[in-house]
C-alpha cells in the first residue's frame, strides 16, 4: 500500500512472551495523520504490537522484542531513547477509562505537573483547549473542581483522551478505547477520532468490525502474531483478498 | 450454518423464483409472438403484477439484510449484486409484457417471410438460451460461465442492427403490412434489450464473485 508519509513504522518485527512468538515478522508503515486500525480475534497479537508503540510491553516480565520500531524514522528501542520522553510523544488512551480518583482539572493537567509545569495560566490554558479538543469542555467547564470519578463512563473516556492530549504527543494510540461504552458515546468517541485526525497520528485496535470501518483509513488484519492483511479500510471491507480475512470480516471465523 | 447464510440463501431463493417467473414470461411470449396467440398474451400480461412484487419483496429483503447484518466483503457484493439483478428481472419482465402487449394486437401471425429475413426467432431463441443460462451462472455461482454469456450478447446486437434495414426492404415490397413491419421491428428492439438487461446481471455475478467491476469496460478501452 501506498504511504505518503510515514509516522510509525515496523521492520521485521518479532515479539516474544518468553517462548510463546507473539508477533511474527511484521513489516507495516502507518500514515501520518490517519487513522489506523488493528483488527483480529482475541490473542492475535494485535494489542501486543500496538503497546510496542509505546514501550508498554517492557515492563512485562519476559517480553522482548527482534526487529526495529520507528517513530519518524527513529528506532524508539535504542538505548538512547528515555521512555518518559517518548511516551510524551506517543499518548494512550485504554479500554476502560482510567480517570485518577483526583478532580476533573488535575486529571488533564496531571503530565504536565510531572512535567514539573507550574505555571497556572499554561495549567489553565491547557485544560480548556484539552478539553475542547476531546469534546468535553461544554460539559464539564463549570464543575472542574468535581471529581472525575463522578463523570459518566463516556466522559470519563473523552476525559482521558483529554489527559493524554494535554501534553501534546504527535500519536495516540487507542485500545478498544470505546467498547465499555453505550451507543452515544461510542458516536463521541468515533466523531473524536475524525476530528482528531487532522492534527494526530492514531492507531486504533478495535473488535467492532463497523467501527474500524466507519474510523479508519487503512485496517490491518492479525492472525495468530501474523499481519495478514493491509489495505485501504474501503478495499478491506469490500474485497479483501486473503480468505482469513474476508473469513474473520464476514464472522465465519473457525 | 451460520444465520447469516441462511438468509442470504432465503435471498437467493427469492431471487431465483422471480428467475423462473420471469423465464416463464418470456419462453410464452415467444410462443405468443409467433402464433399471435391472444389469450396467452393476456396470461402474461396478468403476470406482470406478480413480478412487480417480487421485485418489491427482494428489495425489502436487500433493506433488511443491510439493516440488519450491516454486510462487508462477498457478503457486501452478493447483496448489491441481488439488487441489481432483481432491478434488471423486473424490467425483463416489463419488457416480456411490452411484447405480450404488440402480440395482443396481431390479427394473425407474422409472415413467414419477414421472420426469416429478419432473424427475430434465432434473436428470441439466443436471448432464452442467455437468459436461462446466467440464471445456471447465478445459481452455482460460476463467474466463467457468466463471462461466456457476455460475449453472446454480439449475436443479439448484430441481428438488431441489421433489421431495420431489412424491414424497410420487406415494407417497401408489401406496403400493406406496415403495422406488423413496425410491431416485429419493436419487438427485435426489446429482444435487443433482454440481452443487455441479461449482460447486466452476468456483470453482477462476477462482480460478486470475484470483487471485479467488468461493467463499461469496452468504453473506457476505446476512450483510452
Amino acid at each position: 500500500m501506498n504511504i505518503k508519509h510515514s509516522k510509525l513504522e515496523a521492520i521485521n518485527l518479532d515479539a516474544y512472551y518468553g517462548d510463546f512468538h507473539a508477533l511474527k515478522s511484521i513489516n507495516i508503515a502507518m500514515e501520518e495523520k490517519a487513522v489506523t486500525a488493528f483488527i483480529g480475534p482475541s490473542g492475535c497479537g494485535k494489542s501486543t504490537f500496538l503497546r510496542t508503540f509505546n514501550r508498554m510491553n517492557d515492563y512485562i516480565d519476559g517480553f522482548r522484542i527482534e526487529g526495529q520500531i520507528l517513530l519518524d524514522g527513529r528506532d524508539i528501542y535504542t538505548d538512547d531513547v528515555r521512555v518518559d520522553e517518548l511516551r510524551k510523544e506517543v499518548g494512550m488512551v485504554f479500554q476502560k477509562p482510567n480517570p485518577f480518583p483526583k478532580t476533573i482539572y488535575e486529571n488533564v493537567v496531571y503530565g504536565l505537573r510531572i512535567q514539573g509545569i507550574k505555571d497556572k495560566k499554561i495549567l489553565q490554558e491547557t485544560c480548556e483547549k484539552s478539553l475542547q479538543q476531546a469534546a468535553l469542555w461544554n460539559e464539564v467547564k463549570d464543575k472542574l473542581d468535581k471529581s472525575a470519578l463522578a463523570l459518566s463512563g463516556g466522559q470519563q473516556q473523552r476525559l482521558c483522551i483529554a489527559r493524554a492530549l494535554a501534553i501534546q504527543p504527535s500519536v495516540i494510540l487507542m485500545d478498544e478505547p470505546a467498547s465499555a461504552l453505550d451507543p452515544i458515546s461510542t458516536a463521541k468517541i468515533e466523531d473524536l477520532i475524525y476530528e482528531l485526525k487532522k492534527d494526530y497520528t492514531i492507531v486504533i485496535v478495535t473488535h467492532n468490525m463497523q467501527q474500524a470501518g466507519r474510523v479508519s483509513d487503512h485496517t490491518a488484519f492479525f492472525y495468530m502474531g501474523e499481519l495478514v492483511e493491509y489495505a485501504k479500510t474501503k478495499t478491506m471491507f469490500t474485497s479483501p483478498k486473503d480468505t482469513r480475512t474476508q473469513n474473520y470480516i464476514t464472522g465465519r471465523f473457525g | 450454518m451460520p444465520h447469516i447464510d441462511v438468509e442470504l440463501e432465503r435471498l437467493r431463493e427469492k431471487l431465483l423464483e422471480m428467475w423462473d417467473l420471469v423465464e416463464h414470461q418470456l419462453t410464452s411470449g415467444r410462443e405468443a409472438v409467433m402464433n399471435a396467440d391472444h389469450e396467452l398474451s393476456q396470461r402474461i400480461i396478468k403476470l406482470e403484477r406478480k413480478v412487480n412484487s417480487f421485485d418489491l419483496k427482494i428489495d425489502r429483503m436487500c433493506e433488511n439484510f443491510f439493516a440488519l447484518f450491516t454486510p462487508v466483503a462477498v457478503d457486501l457484493r452478493t447483496v448489491l449484486a441481488i439488487l441489481k439483478i432483481n432491478t434488471n428481472l423486473e424490467r425483463i419482465g416489463d419488457t416480456a409484457e411490452g411484447m405480450a402487449r404488440f402480440a395482443c394486437k396481431l390479427d394473425r401471425p407474422f409472415d413467414p417471410e419477414l421472420v426469416e429475413l429478419t432473424n427475430v426467432m434465432v434473436m428470441y431463441d439466443e436471448a432464452l438460451v442467455m437468459f436461462n443460462e446466467c440464471r445456471t451462472a447465478f445459481k452455482s455461482e460460476d463467474p466463467k460461465l457468466a463471462k461466456q454469456i457476455i460475449k453472446r450478447d454480439k449475436a443479439l446486437n448484430k441481428i438488431y442492427r441489421k433489421s431495420d434495414v431489412v424491414i424497410g426492404k420487406y415494407l417497401q415490397n408489401n406496403p400493406d403490412r406496415i403495422p406488423e413491419g413496425l410491431a416485429l421491428l419493436s419487438i427485435i428492439k426489446k429482444l435487443e434489450r433482454v440481452g443487455d438487461q441479461v449482460t447486466n446481471m452476468a456483470e453482477e455475478i462476477i462482480f460478486y464473485r470475484e470483487a471485479k467491476v467488468v461493467k463499461h469496460r469496452k468504453k473506457k478501452k476505446k476512450k483510452e
